[in-house]
């Protein structure tokens, strides 16, 4: 092996074995230990003058006690479920708005359609978090909304929806809208329209050559946008913890609270480790269902 | 896809460009409010864009994240595009399967255990947090959206061209540098753009790295987005947006000249050679 080809393969391989694999052990590690009051807030440390016996009394005193302790208390199993929860009627939501818009956008004249692209990734590019900061002047109780439906008069006092599940059902659904809008368009762009002139020459009403042509049809794209929505929300901390009330329980803010607040390192820990555990499923789908696609495509 | 654009159409695209629209649109307006009643409308007024630029803890934060943005997006492109160089170009290689484990893995992991880990690994290491190691977490998660981008154009792109190079006598080096580069230059300065917008936008993975001693804007921001909506957070929000969307704007113009001013070159090469 040259010299070129070890920089080449070996700076990137080495910042990630430093920065993401290692890092990953040191959680796994800390998920096994027990927590203490000290700096650093755990036991057993690795003693390193101890040598080999050091390292055997560390791996010895390993338990799965936080694992334990994660299904004794039912604010963990009840945070995991509602994220879940969260984030599958997110995505079932976000999907619901997507095609509509993915579908005026393919069907659109087509000198129309870069600028109708842009206007779908601008907001992916401006910041997350100012994006769902935007939501709290509209949904708080002397919000925008609340005062336009109070000067209309359909309601009197105020509704409460900014610090409730709805308000994070739709943060989700705003802030996660390109994902889902972009993979949906790029398959409906595809669509041979012959097929929908056939279906309407042969009988078929517009409404059902719709629900046997082209929705089969965007398959791939709803599917695809389905898990880049559903991957990242089930972790989601920011959404959850600006626009979410105190009973909205959702992994990532759990996992917050636990290491900042509470300062139990090995339980964050611990709920991180499972919170993979749970991703790992539909990320392999995803896997699969991308390199379906790329073989079809073939 | 065409056919007739219907009402159905219009009616969709109008309902979901004004979902996506109109709560920045809001959020721009108000910044121009006089009143400190966010919601309330009290006439037109600059002075809250005054407030913010005259606020040392929003400059510092902002001088904060465009350093870390600069430096970390810098990094990760060229990690990211010798990493992308390394799957799609290297062959095999021992540890190839954990090494593209490791690209795609960071794209799917959630943030708060990216934070988690790189803060505990700082913690073992003993070392200071602060700037350095907001660029080290930025790079590590950003390398990764930089490789994928660059090594799709890497697998798309016409190899022969590289191979007419060596066979006209040029080097390894000269034939990266003089066919390769230019060729994927577009993909890396996209990475570049895609890294430098995560990492100024990012909250989970800067509040877990950063010590007592470095505050990011986002951070900055998030806690005093927790007291409710201020005039000046308006104000401050206003002015980013504007920055990137002019940012992405101009990128995307300039980067539709150079494909029509490189199919013009090539149109007029062909014409030569005929």
């Amino acid at each position: 092996m040259n010299w070129r080809r070890f920089l080449l393969i070996g700076t990137p391989y080495f910042w990630l074995l430093a920065f993401f694999l290692v890092p990953f052990g040191i959680v796994l590690r800390l998920a096994l230990s027990d927590a203490a009051i000290a700096i650093p807030p755990y036991t057993p440390v690795l003693d390193l003058s101890e040598g080999w016996r050091g390292l055997r009394d560390m791996v010895a005193a390993w338990d799965f006690e936080n694992f334990q302790w994660l299904l004794d208390d039912d604010l963990y199993y009840i945070a995991y479920l509602s994220s879940l929860k969260i984030a599958a009627l997110s995505t079932l939501l976000t999907l619901l708005v997507a095609f509509p818009l993915a579908y005026g956008m393919a069907r659109a004249p087509e000198h129309w359609r870069p600028a109708l692209m842009m206007a779908v990734i601008l907001p992916f590019w401006s910041s997350f978090l100012i994006r769902v900061y935007a939501w709290i002047g509209i949904l708080s109780n002397e919000g925008y909304l609340n005062n336009t439906l109070i000067a209309l008069g359909f309601i009197e006092s105020p509704i409460r929806m900014l610090n409730t599940d709805f308000a994070v059902y739709i943060g989700i659904v705003y802030t996660y809208l390109p994902f889902a809008v972009l993979p949906i368009y790029a398959t409906l762009d595809k669509l041979d329209t012959s097929l929908l002139e056939a279906a309407e020459d042969l009988g078929c009403s517009r409404i059902s050559a719709f629900w046997l042509i082209v929705l089969p049809l965007s398959r791939p794209g709803l599917i695809a946008g389905g898990f880049l929505v559903f991957i990242p929300v089930v972790g989601e901390f920011i959404i959850p913890s600006i626009l979410g009330g105190p009973d909205t329980l959702m992994i990532g803010r759990v996992l917050w609270d636990e290491f900042f607040s509470n300062r139990d390192w090995p339980v964050a820990s611990a709920v991180a480790i499972v919170l993979l555990l749970l991703l790992i499923i539909p990320i392999v789908l995803f896997q699969r269902a991308q390199e379906r696609v790329r073989e079809a495509e073939q | 896809m065409m056919g007739r654009f219907t009402w159905f159409n219009a009616t969709s695209l109008t309902l979901g460009f004004a979902f996506l629209y109109i709560p920045i649109l809001l959020l721009v307006v108000y910044s121009f409010n006089e009143s400190r009643l966010v919601t309330v409308w009290g006439g037109w007024s600059t002075k809250w864009y005054g407030e913010v630029l005259r606020d040392e803890q929003f400059l510092d934060a902002a001088w904060v994240t465009l350093r870390v943005a600069f430096v970390s997006s810098t990094m990760a492109t060229a990690l990211g595009t010798l990493a992308a160089l390394a799957l799609v170009r290297a062959g095999r290689f021992s540890g190839r399967t954990l090494f593209s484990g490791m690209i795609y893995a960071p794209l799917v992991m959630p943030e708060v255990i990216t934070g988690l880990s790189l803060l505990l690994l700082f913690i073992a290491l003993d070392v200071n947090r602060g700037l350095g190691t907001i660029i080290i977490a930025h790079t590590t998660f950003s390398m990764c959206f930089v490789s994928v981008v660059v090594s799709s154009r890497l697998v798309s792109f016409d190899r022969s061209l590289e191979e007419a190079a060596m066979d006209l006598g040029a080097t390894q080096a000269q034939t990266f540098r003089l066919v390769t580069l230019p060729i994927i230059a577009p993909a890396v300065i996209s990475g570049w753009l895609l890294a430098f917008t995560l990492s100024l936008d990012d909250l989970v993975i800067a509040s877990f790295t950063a010590g007592p001693s470095a505050t990011t804007l986002p951070m900055k921001i998030f806690s005093s987005v927790r007291l409710g909506v201020s005039p000046e957070i308006n104000a401050l929000s206003t002015m980013l947006i504007g920055i990137v969307t002019v940012g992405v704007l101009s990128a995307s113009i300039v980067s539709k000249r150079s494909a029509q001013r490189r199919a013009a070159q090539e149109r007029a090469a062909r014409a030569a050679g005929q």
